[in-house]
């Protein structure tokens, strides 16, 4: 089981229907891409375009039809449950849209908690660069309650981060956030890849977001139709403009 | 808005079962009380029809005292003069004499036979009377006897094999000479063991006198009636006879059964209540935690202009419908259980006992609907308040609501449990049982709602006990999470741990005064006794065997005590007469609070402290005497006694009053050895003077006091089991309340298992938390629970429960049944939570 040793992730051409009959939707349809070590990605697509199908499938959170999934060294389709979990706990980290805390641990615990729950130490130093960058030393005995939503997803941020994953998924993470907030959370996912060599994998709907990323996919009908490379927010913006033109039936 | 309503009780199934399985349990408890009593008692009416079917008018001696014990030596005898004045009555068609008396066969094993509470009795054997010769002949000689079908069945004995029959007189063998059943192909009426001798051995035997009769049953000439009859008789015979007609004694018969019957529903009527009481936690919990599941939908359906009593009347509807349902569920599993128990019990008496067929009387059926929808509806109204007050805003604001402040609650719950307390206190005082069941009410829900305020140190200080692993931490803090929600699961639990507890707290201590008492009090070595079954006692001994016990070598002194009812003053009393006073004296410890403590001579009495107060007497005084063959007499009371741990409440005779008693028969004797002797080896020797008997045991002190503690035993166990009910339904109450904690939590847990948690982690973090909430709920069981054993230990001083005993290894136990219990209740929730679909839970509404 050995994968390209440059790619943190990587689909090879994945297909992904939900339902059967007449009633089946197609959500990816063939797609093949990887994420290389160290970069931050943005996933772009109208809605239903099959963005949130790829990163679950890619996450190990949903199966495939067909095709191969890498985390790392690790091909994920094929895994049970256990090494599914196992594979989550260790090589992936997630940021949600929301509601990504459990209400009775406090921020420092729900940080540390992959690690708590694999039984693993908390590398005290690695602890401390995340808790600096993040900029939550002062909150850490916090309950998510007494948090604001940004600085919830910050949590988030770190605990994706805290056990040093392949790759870190988020799904729309600055979708419940204004501008402010997003921007210092996008930012931190920026710095993360950049200083820490991390890949990050990132949902959006916003062009601002999008430009934060070191490359850029657009996805439609389950397809990969466009791919940039540092973009600006306002390239982005373009790109989707001309994607609306090719395709009217998935305007957002 | 019924209709919305409707919608959300099918679509949460699960809930609908959970918290309507608490109803139907306990509805089912009371439908098949009132089938299972309904039925027994119309087939002991069938019963005792039969059984008198042949009998117009029965003439017995009517009887001074009362006993009341079916097996117990008649008030008298009649006479072959009786019988012949019975018959010179005008409509008499027959007038035969019955002998019927105790006879108590030995099995092969040399055991005397026990029924379930069927009398062993012996007759003289008639022909054409009610007995249909199955096998064999009649018996016709001295030592012949025909037996019941049923006692050839339990003892195994068959037609000219031999059998051992205690009677009035020791061991005595006879042949089988036949095997006999009754009318309508029964074994026996209603598990009665019979064995029938010839009319003289009879007459000895289960009378004790030649030619007597122990009654005359009389057959009435056609066109008399049996009242008309009756009065004839008694006309006849005067006012020393009872004559009765036989449709009088089968009603009295039955009625008697009824009155039993009637009780035991009653107590199973409170067990019922036990546990619907624990069911109306649960369903306030579910209800509870319902709508605060649903507080963003009932706060959309206010600001959409649903008024208050329309969001009351949603949730009351719920409940109603979910009344209604469990209502006919345990309607019909109450049923079932009636009928089931019925036949069960029908096979007591080797299906001897036909059952009169099952019913459903209206009681059953009236009282399954009131208590099924008022015990809901009840316990739904709280929570639908509540759901009356959302306000519309809260619709768009966050779900997490703010921890409500305990002050009220807490407030409400101490002044509720003292006023309980105070209730408790006042009724164990005077004995009044509805201030008994009202103050432990009351106390329990004063408990339960101080229980959120507790649960929170608690509940931590548990979980830190049991809880280490990040899934236990989770556990935990889940536990803690919700104190009112947590508070009402464990008191749930702590109601039935409680009423378990205190049970055991009393029992115990009743144990452990009995054993102090043996140890401290009786200096006797060896106690001589009959043995005691189903509550009547068999096995005296006659007062000579008593003098040879004394004769034997190395026995210091010791003293046999006959005992039968007695009336004082027209008041029914414990009365004994002991072979020697003085003896008595020193081996119970005695002091006198009256005059000396010496033998007592013709016309002289003893009593207790106890009785001298109940009856109002000292020293001195004089008092009517009525014993239950002689006649009335005014004695002198020659001695009244200190209050002492042995002797309670009884009143002392003079021999001279022996052969006045029903039985003039040692019933138990207490023998001290020399000095220096060997008590296994006295026992030894004097065991062999009681060999025809196996009645009688003779035991040292501490077995004897153990084998009268362990009768306790059966009672607790009983009292377990039918309590388990209450613990049943709050395990039910666990793994509701964790079942929707699992749904309310269903986001959290899929984001547990995102960032991955093991399926086993998930697991165990519930388990924990459900074992968290059972031992805290246990834990307050234990507590109130002592606290009530303790206060009735107080109470019951007078009764001779002096010493407080707490039976540790039980409440050890009682912790860990209820750990376990909180392990099992985890399963289905757990594996539903870990069985949750991560992609799903993530994204869950
Ligand atoms: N569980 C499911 N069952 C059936 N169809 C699904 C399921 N999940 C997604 N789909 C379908 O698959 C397609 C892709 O869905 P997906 O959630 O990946 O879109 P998306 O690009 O993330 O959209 P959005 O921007 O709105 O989040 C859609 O047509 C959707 O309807
Ligand atoms: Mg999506």
């Amino acid at each position: 089981m050995t994968g390209n040793v440059g790619a943190a992730a990587r689909a090879v051409d994945v297909w992904k229907s939900y339902g059967t009959g007449e009633a089946a939707v197609t959500a990816l349809a063939g797609v093949s891409v990887e994420f290389d070590r160290g970069r931050f990605t943005a996933i772009m697509g109208p809605s239903g375009s099959g963005k949130s199908t790829l990163m679950h499938c890619l996450a190990g959170l949903d199966t495939i039809d067909s095709g191969d999934v890498w985390i790392g060294g690790t091909k994920v389709n094929g895994l049970r449950d256990k090494g599914l979990t196992e594979l989550r706990r260790s090589q992936v980290g997630f940021i949600f849209q929301q509601f990504n805390l459990l209400p009775t641990l406090t921020a420092e615990e729900n940080i540390t908690l992959p690690l708590a729950i694999g039984g693993q130490k908390v590398d005290r130093a690695w602890f401390d660069t995340v808790i600096d960058t993040v900029g939550l030393r002062d909150r850490l005995t916090h309950r998510p309650t007494q948090l604001s939503g940004g600085q919830q997803q910050r949590v988030a941020c770190a605990r994706a981060l805290v056990a040093r994953p392949e790759v870190v998924f988020a799904d729309e993470p600055t979708g419940n956030l204004d501008s402010r907030s997003g921007a210092e959370v996008l930012g931190f996912l920026q710095r993360s890849a950049r200083d820490f060599d991390q890949t990050v994998v990132m949902v959006t709907h916003d062009p601002n977001a999008a430009s934060y990323a070191d490359r850029v996919i657009f996805l439609a009908d389950g397809r990969i139709v466009r791919e940039l490379h540092h973009p600006t927010a306002a390239d982005v913006l373009d790109t989707m403009k001309s994607l609306d033109g090719d395709d009217r039936l998935v305007v957002a | 808005m019924l209709k919305a309503t409707l919608k959300s009780v099918l679509a949460r199934k699960l809930r609908l079962v959970l918290s309507g399985l608490a109803v139907v349990l306990g509805v089912m408890f009371v439908s098949g009380s009132f089938v299972l009593t309904d039925t027994l008692d119309r087939s002991f009416k069938d019963l005792f029809a039969t059984v008198y079917s042949e009998v117009d008018v029965q003439v017995a001696v009517r009887a001074k005292v009362d006993a009341g014990d079916p097996e117990a030596a008649l008030a008298g005898t009649l006479t072959a003069d009786d019988l012949k004045a019975v018959e010179s009555v005008d409509g008499v068609r027959t007038a035969v004499g019955d002998v019927i008396g105790s006879a108590r066969p030995i099995g092969e094993n040399g055991k005397v036979l026990t029924t379930s509470g069927a009398p062993r009795l012996g007759t003289a054997w008639r022909d054409g009377g009610q007995e249909e010769l199955r096998e064999g002949r009649a018996p016709q000689r001295d030592d012949e006897v025909a037996i019941s079908a049923y006692l050839a069945e339990t003892g195994g004995f068959t037609v000219g094999e031999q059998v051992s029959v205690l009677t009035l007189e020791p061991k005595r063998t006879f042949t089988v000479a036949g095997i006999f059943g009754y009318p309508g192909d029964r074994d026996s009426l209603g598990g009665e063991l019979t064995t029938a001798f010839t009319e003289p051995v009879a007459q000895q035997l289960l009378l004790g006198t030649p030619g007597a009769y122990s009654g005359v049953t009389v057959r009435a000439d056609d066109g008399v009636t049996q009242a008309v009859l009756r009065d004839r008789v008694q006309a006849a015979l005067g006012d020393e006879y009872q004559v009765k007609t036989g449709e009088q004694l089968a009603k009295e018969s039955a009625d008697e059964i009824g009155e039993g019957l009637a009780f035991f529903n009653y107590v199973l009527l409170g067990f019922a209540g036990i546990a619907l009481f624990v069911g109306i936690f649960i369903i306030l919990n579910t209800f509870s935690i319902i709508v605060a599941q649903r507080t963003r939908e009932l706060a959309l359906l206010r600001a959409m202009g649903a008024g208050r009593k329309q969001m009351i009347a949603s949730v009351v509807v719920e409940a109603v419908v979910i009344g209604v349902i469990a209502s006919v569920v345990g309607l019909g599993a109450g049923i079932g259980v009636g009928a089931l128990l019925a036949t069960l019990f029908s096979t007591f008496g080797g299906g001897s006992m036909q059952l009169a067929g099952i019913a459903v009387p209206t009681s059953a059926i009236v009282s399954s609907f009131a208590v099924g929808i008022v015990v809901t509806v009840l316990a739904a109204l709280l929570p639908a308040v509540r759901a009356s007050r959302i306000p519309p805003v809260a619709a768009l604001r966050e779900a997490a609501t703010p921890d409500r402040p305990l002050t009220r609650l807490t407030v409400a719950g101490a002044a509720l449990s003292l006023v309980g307390g105070g209730a408790l206190g006042l009724g164990f005082v005077d004995g009044t049982l509805w201030l008994i069941m009202s103050g432990l009410l009351v106390s329990f829900v004063g408990v339960a709602l101080l229980t959120p305020l507790i649960s929170r140190p608690v509940v931590s200080l548990i979980g830190k006990l049991l809880a280490w692993s990040v899934p236990g931490t989770l556990g935990r803090r889940n536990s803690a999470r919700n104190p009112r929600r947590t508070a009402i699961t464990a008191a749930a639990l702590m109601v039935g741990i409680a009423l378990i507890t205190g049970v055991s707290v009393v029992l115990t201590s009743a144990t452990t005064s009995i054993t102090k008492v043996a140890d401290t009090q009786i200096k006797a070595d060896l106690i001589i006794s009959g043995e005691s079954t189903n509550g009547e006692s068999s096995g005296a001994f006659a007062g000579d065997r008593m003098d040879r016990v004394l004769a034997t070598p190395g026995v210091e002194s010791g003293f046999g005590w006959y005992n039968d009812a007695v009336l004082l003053d027209g008041q029914q009393k414990f009365g004994v007469v002991v072979t020697d006073v003085p003896a008595m004296e020193r081996i119970f410890g005695l002091d006198a609070a009256g005059g000396t403590i010496a033998p007592l001579r013709e016309g002289e009495i003893g009593l207790d402290q106890v009785a001298a107060t109940a009856l109002n007497l000292r020293q001195g005084s004089s008092v009517v005497v009525q014993t239950t063959k002689g006649e009335q007499r005014t004695y002198t009371v020659a001695f009244v006694l200190a209050k002492s741990r042995v002797v309670n409440d009884a009143v002392f005779l003079p021999r001279s009053v022996v052969d006045e008693l029903a039985l003039a028969k040692i019933s138990s004797a207490f023998v001290k050895a020399d000095a220096g002797v060997d008590v296994g080896s006295l026992r030894r020797s004097i065991e062999p003077l009681f060999a025809d008997n196996p009645e009688v045991s003779v035991q040292d002190l501490s077995s004897y006091a153990r084998q009268q503690a362990a009768q306790l035993d059966t009672v607790l166990l009983m009292i377990q089991i039918l309590l388990a009910l209450a613990i049943l339904i709050a395990v039910l109450g666990v793994i509701n309340t964790l079942a929707l904690s699992v749904i309310e939590r269903t986001r959290e847990l899929g984001l547990l298992r995102a960032i991955g948690m093991r399926r086993a982690q998930v697991m165990r973090m519930i388990t924990v938390e459900s074992v968290v909430i059972s031992v805290f709920g246990a834990l307050l069981g234990l507590v109130v629970g002592t606290a009530l054993g303790v206060a009735a230990v107080q109470a019951l001083e007078d009764v001779g429960i002096t010493d407080l005993g707490i039976p540790w290894a039980q409440l050890g136990s009682y912790l860990l049944v209820a750990a376990g219990v909180g392990v099992v209740a985890a399963i289905l929730p757990a594996i539903r939570a870990a069985r949750l679909n991560v992609l799903q839970a993530v994204s869950y509404e």
